[in-house]
């Protein structure tokens, strides 16, 4: 550690104000607060003496994305070798995984980070830690056969136009994770979503075994037909509660484990980063419209209407989008008691567009960005009825 | 009959927004989104003129305007939808006018608060815009009525959503070229990118 901090106590007039490289002070800042704790001290009061800033907040968020990263790299060889019909051990599994994933990853950052690098130089603002976040969540919610220059230009457009545009981290509206992969969803729709690129096979040339279809859980809910409850295809397309549970389905590679969520959800919450009032709303609401549908399936309607509404929780990006999109501080409602309509609206949302919309079959990621967008509304009426209800106090 | 009612609003206010879907309106939406209570007001004013020019449109274009329209007169090969355009027009500032003076009388605190945007209500292209829609869609008068209230709905809706952003971005910091209206057109893109969420939803 005092080697490195020599190094950079070494490096540092280069970068201070009349040194030669001047200008690229961000990325010297960048290095040295990620590695140190930084010795400024705030100019006028009042003066908190805490270590949780922003890097040390948006660094507790990547340690509860571990799980759900590392479970999604197994899954992804899990799935690649069950597709072929092959026996892998768990190191051949886990290592197939990593090699798709780690690509994604990295693009992500890469091209991410420059973006970043480049408005922080330009603009001379500090590098914010927010993006080590943006950075990991856009490629977990990325089908594991997503082309590498599509990943990069959705990572270009949710950092530029979802953050940057703004003024970088805290100043955004909408989640820029989410707003890159909204972005690549109705630009290269072909790439994420249908059947064919949930699992990492190629489905022309790879010998697959018989049956396969490739299809995720909530196609195969939303695809029941017929007299057949969703209940039904779910069971026929082999698909049961506990492999839900634990992620050992297709999808987005790093959203399947609702288990992973939950010990983020647990981390998260614990360390007072992310919102449990958001998180319970959502939950909440998901499971008031999937009983609401319930309550109003006929006969006729469509099987997913009368699906129990608990599975919803299990499915797609619910329990991901529920822990990790729907609390990021920023775009999120700022009220406490904003918090709790924003995230019911969400699960709400989420639920209701699995069942009504035939265009989409997952409706959270869209759910989240609406609710973005209305967030600020939201806090507005909460904090304006607040201050009636003082002044009629007074 | 009433289930239809619901989901033609439904419809126009969500799955096809006046402003987020068709992008009709935008100037006012621009330009007095600043502060939320001016965007409600003036999203109340764009609902209520809606409301009437859309049915009042609606008997004009059917017993003056469209082809045979006139055969109560006499007349019953005469077309006169080529005058669609400047008779709508007409109706919508006559009514505009109509909620200037009543906002005159009883509210003159929304009424000096929104000011020049007003007037600008009658060539609020939303307006005209809904007036076209039901001569297209052949809306009968009910479902105009509808239509003319739901558009007016998601209008407000959308502008006072706006509004609420442009007051949280207070102290954003928006690069120089981007600041004032280049922002604003990002994020109405932006929202209509969230506003997909409905698309494709049968009603």
């Amino acid at each position: 550690m005092k080697f490195l901090q020599d190094i950079l106590e070494k490096q540092k007039p280069l970068f201070e104000k009349g040194g030669k490289l001047e200008k690229y002070f961000p990325i010297f800042e960048m290095n040295e607060t990620i590695l140190f704790w930084t010795n400024t001290r705030t100019k006028s009061g009042p003066h908190i003496r805490d270590g949780l800033d922003t890097k040390r907040f948006m660094m507790t968020v990547v340690v509860a994305l571990l799980p759900m990263t590392l479970f999604g790299m197994y899954n992804i060889g899990f799935q690649h070798f069950k597709a072929l019909g092959m026996a892998a051990t768990f190191f051949e599994t886990f290592t197939f995984g990593l090699l798709q994933a780690l690509p994604l990853i990295l693009v992500s950052y890469a091209v991410g980070g420059f973006w970043e690098v480049l408005f922080a130089i330009v603009r001379k603002h500090e590098v914010n830690e927010g993006f080590l976040v943006t950075g990991l969540l856009f490629p977990l919610i990325l089908p594991a056969t997503m082309p590498l220059w599509q990943a990069a230009i959705g990572i270009s457009f949710g950092v530029v136009i979802g953050k940057e545009v703004f003024g970088g981290t805290g100043m955004n509206i909408l989640n820029p994770a989410l707003t890159g992969r909204a972005f690549l969803f109705f630009a290269y729709p072909g790439k994420i979503s249908g059947d064919k690129v949930w699992i990492a096979v190629d489905q022309a040339k790879d010998k697959l075994i018989d049956g396969f279809s490739g299809a995720t859980p909530l196609l195969a809910a939303t695809g029941a037909e017929g007299t057949h409850s969703s209940v039904q295809a779910l069971h026929d397309a082999g698909f049961s509660a506990m492999d839900m549970f634990l992620g050992f389905i297709p999808g987005s590679w790093g959203e399947t484990s609702v288990l992973a969520a939950l010990i983020g959800a647990a981390i998260l919450i614990i360390t007072g980063v992310g919102s449990w009032r958001i998180m319970v709303s959502v939950v909440l609401g998901g499971l008031a419209m999937g009983s609401l549908l319930n309550l109003l399936a006929g006969d006729t309607s469509s099987p997913i209407l009368s699906m129990p509404a608990y599975l919803h929780l299990l499915m797609g990006g619910f329990a991901l989008g529920t822990v990790f999109m729907a609390t990021d501080p920023v775009s999120a409602a700022q009220t406490d008691k904003g918090k709790l309509i924003y995230g019911f609206l969400i699960g709400l949302l989420a639920v209701l567009i699995r069942a009504v919309n035939p265009a989409y079959p997952e409706g959270m990621m869209l759910a989240i960005l609406f609710m973005n967008v209305f967030a600020p509304l939201i806090d507005y009426f909460v904090v304006q009825g607040n201050i009636k209800r003082r002044l009629s106090r007074a | 009959m009433l289930e239809h009612y619901l989901s033609l609003f439904v419809k126009s206010v969500f799955v096809e927004n006046i402003l987020l879907a068709f992008f009709l309106g935008m100037c006012s939406f621009l330009a007095v989104s600043k502060k939320v209570e001016t965007s409600l007001g003036l999203g109340a004013a764009v609902i209520f003129v809606l409301t009437i020019t859309t049915p009042t449109n609606w008997f004009i274009n059917t017993y003056l305007l469209k082809e045979g329209a006139i055969a109560w007169a006499g007349f019953p090969e005469v077309d006169l939808s080529f005058l669609g355009f400047i008779t709508f027009i007409a109706v919508i500032a006559a009514m505009v006018q109509l909620v200037e003076m009543i906002l005159d009388k009883y509210s003159p605190g929304l009424y000096a608060a929104l000011g020049i945007f007003l007037p600008l209500i009658a060539v609020n292209c939303a307006i005209l815009g809904a007036s076209l829609f039901l001569v297209e869609r052949d809306y009968t008068l009910g479902e105009s009525t509808v239509f003319g209230f739901g558009s007016g709905v998601g209008w407000f809706l959308a502008i006072v959503a706006m509004a609420a952003i442009r007051t949280k971005m207070r102290y954003s910091n928006v690069p120089a070229g981007l600041k004032g209206l280049g922002i604003t057109m990002l994020i109405t893109g932006l929202m209509s990118m969230a506003f997909m969420i409905f698309a494709g939803i049968q009603l």
